[in-house]
């Protein structure tokens, strides 16, 4: 028997699991995330090794889903100093680089931005030829001046050639320094995907030494034959050598894993899913076994961005959430105990009342203490719980997509404070193991390849660019890693370019598989 | 009835973050994401100073007034963001042509990138801003402009690009104007900046729609307002514009296609609320055309049909709605210029290939 480890950050808890070839749930641990993630990372797997017993040399696998990212780019710490080459002058020149950026994250990476001639039509054609004179200037200027490099082709998603040809021309002045393609970050739409670009420029760094450091702690625990994996946000993985090149995809990939989860421990593949924690909950979709995406630009560290992120809707409801009456009116948080729960919740001996306090006092869960709510009115209880439940269906209602009744999975350790009943819901499932569905998410994860491209319909007909476009897609879900015979198209979206004749038509499509 | 307009004087900053959400609610789905014209307009903005915003009335009979725009796919704007020169090539090539000076520019519709493009180019050049335009909304052709039904040539028009690339073209009609200048904005990379509709004082008094730039800047404070004071701001939106309530409901599917250069569509709505239990369809080209309520026709084009989300109140473009989205749907009534003969005929919805009468939204949904 094989095994594969699964380790998930968030918020409150780090959680870690252990899962058999068939995906079998062998062991699980819940240790609390601390300030550097890392320490809890090793604590985690280390917990989860000790309890679980196996020969150490059979775990293949060891998925990592974490926040190091996020938490870089919040605290603007360890970012890389990275310089920002646009391809596109004279287009472009009305907007810079970083405009829009708070300051103190442009100072975190630098202010070396630089525009050059070359990028490319709508339709492939180039815009100038590419300034390879200028490039090779602007190689050496910055060489010993930064550590990483942002490379922005305008219409670099319809071609690449720039982008590619600049990389070799930096690479043959700069040696190795990492170099962060936009048209392989984001998709069309220039500031946005510059932006995106540049955070993975800066984060380059952060990616690296979290890999490392996590490969360090599986040698010191002996997992020497395990392949180590990071999770990003569409609930599929990359290799290590993949995320030191794309670190960004890993921004938000707690909320994933726990949608992973739900489907993996629900087994269903359309589903709403609501992951109750200590101090918030989030609600995703389930979609054909993915999480649905969010189709608006999102920000990072108050940088406007459009690289996929899962569509999320967080809510200030936990297990944790204090629940107290002002005025005759019953206030539901927004404040919560959080991690110290065990201590302050009524059911465990402490003095507040909060959500699963609530739950306790109505039956609708087995925690701590039961005599230790039966003081709670059983009147205010009836409200107070009414009050979370009308926050929860108001919710659900907005992440639906179809009046038609749809299942709910409840997962996340606070899930128990939600009744059996919800509006517009017409299934709810409580899968075994739903405490760990985000660190299982990660573990049961696949590996993915992505396209965004925009075909022009006047020399293939839509059919043929559909086709072509997957291809390219499940080439690059290959080329991650994934075993070819697993391959599926799981997402496709086309959108016809609006008022132009010619028939340009933007195509999306991603695909994913087993792991070898 | 809608409210009486306030004038505004002045365009600096805040203003144009109003002017933003007004005028893309006033684009009727139409006009693109305006966060790439924003900028151009804030950074000319911080450099030049406000715009001064002037009244039609003010403009002298003689002097030459020309409306600028972007033409072309705001999709590919957004990507091959302009050079910012382009504007002001096809500016002062039609001004030289002319052996004129301009007195003022204005906007040609109302809409996310093109209510942008003259504040810039106002601020760059120390014009006035004429608080007019052509369609009060958004239309997507060069001939539906209230210039072109009183008899406004669109030529001399300049379409200027990125590259430097410019155009003058002369025509013998608006609608020459719009196949020639449509086929070269795909040469030319898709999105290119023109100068076009040349007029004096006189014909703008006569043909433009008045206080447009100044009701843009109302619809959107409003709606900031609104949502600041945690009031309704939909009930808020009714109000400033008079508008009718057509619809709320949860989007259930948006179908596309392309034809002819234009994306054609429409999206299903499924009623939420008061209107639990109905449907609406909503017919597109670009812009938002024909409204139906359970099948039947409760707006067309050219009065206005605008998707708003339901909880903020700003408006959604049609490139922009999706599955799943809370929306309501609000009827405004059009500018009397286009209830007229030629006004239907030129964007009813007959031209746009609909058989279907066009009766005035306050008739449709009369009690």
């Amino acid at each position: 028997m094989e095994y594969r480890i699964g380790i998930d950050v968030g918020g409150t808890n780090t959680d870690a699991v252990l899962v058999n070839e068939n995906m079998e749930l062998i062991e699980s641990v819940k240790v609390p995330t601390t300030k550097d993630v890392s320490s809890g990372i090793f604590e985690a797997l280390n917990k989860v090794l000790d309890k679980s017993n196996i020969d150490r040399k059979k775990i293949k696998y060891a998925m990592l889903g974490t926040t190091h990212a996020t938490n870089a780019i919040a605290e603007r710490k360890r970012l890389c100093k990275t310089a920002i080459i646009r391809i596109g002058k004279p287009a472009t020149e009305a907007i810079a680089p970083l405009v829009g950026w708070p300051k103190d994250l442009v100072e975190a990476v630098g202010n070396h931005y630089y525009l050059i001639a070359g990028g490319n039509e709508f339709d492939g054609r180039e815009i100038s030829p590419l300034d390879e004179d200028e490039l090779g200037k602007i190689a050496k200027e910055i060489k010993g001046k930064v550590e990483s490099v942002a490379v922005i082709s305008v219409f670099s998603p319809v071609s690449n050639k720039h982008e590619l040809r600049a990389k070799e021309i930096l690479q043959e002045v700069l040696g190795e320094i990492p170099i962060s393609l936009s048209h392989e970050i984001g998709s069309l739409g220039l500031l946005e995907r510059e932006n995106a670009t540049v955070l993975n420029a800066a984060l380059v760094e952060v990616a690296r030494t979290t890999a490392n450091s996590f490969k360090d702690a599986l040698k010191r625990e002996g997992l020497t034959e395990a392949t180590v994996y990071l999770c990003q946000n569409d609930g599929t993985l990359m290799s290590i050598d993949y995320a030191m090149r794309y670190p960004i995809l890993t921004i938000a990939c707690g909320p994933t894993n726990s949608i992973r989860g739900a489907a993996f421990l629900s087994k269903l593949e359309n589903a709403l899913v609501l992951d109750v924690g200590g101090t918030t909950s989030d609600i995703g979709v389930i979609s054909q076994g993915f999480p649905r995406e969010s189709s608006i630009a999102v920000e990072i560290g108050g940088v406007r961005t459009n690289f996929r992120m899962p569509d999320l809707i967080s809510l200030a409801l936990g297990g944790g959430t204090i629940i107290r009456e002002e005025n005759g009116e019953i206030k539901v948080g927004p404040e919560s105990v959080g991690y110290r729960i065990t201590e302050e919740a009524l059911v465990f001996g402490g003095k507040t009342i909060t959500a699963t306090d609530i739950a306790v006092r109505l039956g609708l869960a087995e925690v701590g203490s039961k005599e230790k709510v039966k003081d709670i009115p059983l009147e205010f209880a009836k409200r107070a719980h009414a009050k979370m439940q009308e926050m929860i269906n108001e919710a659900i209602d907005k992440m639906k997509t179809s009046k038609e009744p749809q299942p709910l999975v409840l997962v996340g350790g606070g899930s128990i404070i939600v009744a059996d009943e919800v509006h517009g819901v017409n299934e709810i499932v409580r899968p075994k193991n739903f405490g760990v569905a985000n660190a299982l998410g990660a573990a049961i994860a696949q590996v993915s390849g992505e396209i965004d491209r925009i075909y022009s319909l006047s020399d293939m007909s839509r059919e043929a660019a559909l086709n072509d476009a997957k291809q390219r897609a499940i080439n690059e879900a290959i080329k991650a890693g994934a075993n070819p015979e697993s391959v599926d198209v799981v997402y496709v979206e086309d959108i016809p370019l609006a008022y132009l004749p010619g028939n340009a038509v933007r195509i999306r499509v991603k695909a994913a598989g087993n792991l070898i | 009835m809608k409210k009486d307009i306030e004038k505004i004087k002045k365009i600096d900053v805040q203003v144009v973050e109003d002017i933003a959400v007004g005028a893309a609610l006033l684009g009727t789905g139409g006009g693109g994401d305006p966060y790439v014209g924003k900028l151009m307009a804030i950074q000319a903005l911080q450099k030049n100073g406000p715009v001064e915003l002037i009244d039609v009335e003010n403009i002298p009979d003689d002097a030459l007034v020309v409306p600028v725009a972007m033409m072309g796919a705001p999709t590919v704007l957004v990507e091959k963001v302009p050079s910012g020169k382009e504007i002001f090539k096809a500016f002062d090539n039609l001004q030289s042509f002319l052996g004129k000076e301009v007195y003022a520019v204005l906007p040609i519709e109302a809409g996310g990138v093109n209510s942008m493009i003259p504040i810039m180019v106002a601020a760059e050049k120390k014009l006035p801003l004429v608080d007019v335009d052509g369609m009060g909304r958004a239309f997507p052709e060069l001939q539906m402009v209230t210039y072109h039904l009183y008899g406004v040539s669109a030529t001399p028009m300049v379409l200027a690009d990125e590259k430097g690339n410019s155009i003058l073209l002369h025509t013998i009609s608006n609608f020459w104007t719009e196949s020639l200048a449509r086929n070269a904005t795909v040469v030319m990379g898709g999105s290119v900046m023109i100068a076009i509709y040349p007029m004096t004082g006189k014909d703008l008094k006569r043909a433009g729609i008045r206080n447009v730039i100044s009701y843009s800047v109302q619809i959107g404070r409003v709606i900031r307002e609104a949502r600041k004071k945690g009031e309704d701001p939909i009930e808020a939106l009714l109000e400033v514009t008079g508008g009718y309530m057509l619809f709320k409901g949860k989007i259930s599917d948006v179908q596309r296609r392309t034809t002819g250069g234009f994306v054609r569509g429409e999206a299903h709505i499924d009623g939420i609320d008061q209107y639990k239990g109905e449907a609406m369809t909503i017919n597109f080209q670009n812009e938002n055309l024909i409204a139906r309520r359970n099948g039947k026709v409760v707006a067309t084009v050219p009065d206005l049909i605008c998707t708003v989300d339901a909880h903020t109140a700003l408006p959604i473009t049609t490139e922009g709605l999706r599955y799943g989205q809370r929306v309501f749907i609000i009827g405004i009534p059009c500018d009397k210029k286009w209830r007229t003969e030629k006004g239907i005929e030129t964007v009813g919805p007959r031209y746009f290939g609909y058989d279907v009468d066009y009766i005035p939204l306050e008739e449709l949904n009369r009690g």
